[in-house]
């Protein structure tokens, strides 16, 4: 029992596939500007991880190592398609925000790293839960990131109101650059940067050091 | 075991019924989420009308608060109505594409980036008990980073603006999405798009705030200066001679 609290909280943590291995960074960029479609993005790559995983880790025995990935692929295309159309017959106006980036899960390092490195080798369960665990760690940084730009960018959560804004007659100057892309890079930044600070085993070691500037 | 497993028509096997699985699945989904899916897309369009023309949805009753909406088309040509083509499926983006159903203009027509205008615009009328209340016609035209597609309504004098919103668009967010903000669409309501007596349209934003009282000018988009010619262009193109105004024309009179 306590595996399986290993393989669904791990991830959150202590090996997180954002802050540590550095997976998915893409749609952390584009889909967090606002909390209300962020989440809905976590609950579709949650889904699929977990599923994906869970589909591939069954028939496991069965794919011919030389189409694996391919097998990989199909499967979890086909569930990020399904997840699509839900969307968009049940949370239409989010799934228009979110456009693309549904599509893009299939490419979303977070699913195919974890159905080539967990489920190709572990039962259908576990493999269930290193999806959805590889999720939730997923969906923390997005969440933080989210939360960060769209309080600072919109004044904002959920789209209530927190900080009165200026344009609606209220004090608060918005940050426009948070509601664009590259802020979420600053703002990852910052958040490996804490996570490293309470975790110090996941720093790095330094891959060159600097040269004194003088003698 | 292995050699079994990785054999060519044990490759062929899996990928083949694999492939059928998963499209079963898939159109399945598909198939399934079909009418939702439409009703959602046409819901959405009627709540854009809906919020043009300033009209309450009550207890999100879409159908009662359109019941009092018709649809009708215009030759853009003639500014007349017309019953070429299916008012209930014409699409004004489709027919755009097609350069059969659609007209290329000019440079020094085009003033709002679209190139292409098809023939016929689907223009929606709210009828009263004293006949036309209000007229939503549909705008689009290029800001800074995209088409921005949208809705303007008219008072029953066909010159004063009840409403505009866009609906569609990728503008900076902050800068020119302020499109989107209530308190500038509030700003539209009351504006009057033509001068006395004429059809040559002068509404349009101005840099900074409007002077108070004036009859045309709308407060600029702060910041965001390509943003607002961009709606001024699109406003100024869509009511002018190329866009609705010998329709709006005809209509007055009673010839439309």
């Amino acid at each position: 029992m306590s595996n399986t609290r290993e393989i669904l909280l791990g991830p959150i943590f202590t090996n997180n596939p954002i802050a540590l291995q550095i997976l998915g960074v893409c749609s952390a960029l584009a889909v967090t500007s606002s909390l209300n479609v962020t989440i809905v993005m976590c609950i579709a790559l949650t889904v699929v991880t977990a599923f994906s995983n869970f589909f591939i880790a069954l028939i496991r025995n069965h794919v011919p190592g030389s189409i694996r990935i391919i097998v990989q692929m199909i499967i979890i295309a086909s569930l990020v398609i399904v997840v699509d159309q839900v969307l968009k017959a049940y949370a239409y106006e989010v799934s228009k925000q979110l456009s693309v980036f549904v599509g893009l899960i299939i490419t979303n390092c977070i699913v195919m790293g974890r159905a080539e490195a967990f489920a190709m080798q572990n039962p259908p369960i576990p493999s269930f839960f290193d999806g959805i665990g590889n999720g939730l760690g997923y969906s923390i940084v997005l969440l933080f990131v989210a939360t960060v730009r769209e309080l600072t960018g919109s004044g904002s959560l959920f789209g209530f109101e927190i900080l009165p804004l200026v344009t609606n007659g209220g004090w608060y100057y918005s940050n426009g650059l948070m509601l664009l892309p590259p802020s979420a890079f600053f703002v990852i930044g910052g958040f490996i940067w804490l996570l490293r600070n309470a975790k110090v085993d996941q720093v790095e070691a330094a891959e060159y050091k600097l040269a004194s500037h003088t003698k | 075991m292995s050699n079994l497993k990785d054999s060519v028509s044990r490759t062929v096997l899996v990928a083949l019924v694999l492939c059928v699985v998963c499209s079963v699945i898939v159109s399945a989904a598909a198939v399934m989420l079909r009418d939702k899916q439409q009703a959602n897309a046409i819901n959405e369009k009627k709540m854009n009308i809906l919020a043009a023309a300033g009209i309450e949805v009550i207890d999100g009753n879409l159908d009662a608060a359109f019941a009092t909406i018709t649809p009708k088309l215009v030759d853009m040509r003639t500014g007349l109505f017309s019953s070429a083509e299916d008012v209930a499926t014409y699409d004004m983006r489709k027919a755009a594409k097609d350069p059969s159903r659609a007209r290329a203009l000019t440079g020094e027509q085009d003033i709002a980036s679209i190139r292409k205008q098809s023939l016929y615009s689907t223009v929606y009328l709210v009828e009263g008990d004293q006949g036309i209340e209000r007229i939503i016609l549909p705008i689009h035209g290029y800001g800074l980073w995209s088409t921005l597609y949208g809705f303007i309504a008219l008072e029953s004098d066909l010159n004063t603006v009840s409403g505009l919103g866009f609906y569609e668009h990728a503008e900076t967010p902050g800068l020119g999405g302020e499109v989107d903000n209530a308190k500038w669409k509030a700003l539209w309501p009351g504006k009057k798009v033509y001068a006395d007596g004429s059809y040559e349209p002068v509404i349009g934003l101005i840099k900074g705030k409007a002077p108070a009282g004036d009859m045309h000018k709308v407060d600029g988009l702060a910041g965001a200066t390509l943003t607002s010619n961009g709606v001024t262009n699109l406003v100024k193109f869509w009511l002018g001679k190329n866009g609705f105004s010998p329709f709006l024309a005809k209509l007055k009179v009673g010839e439309a």
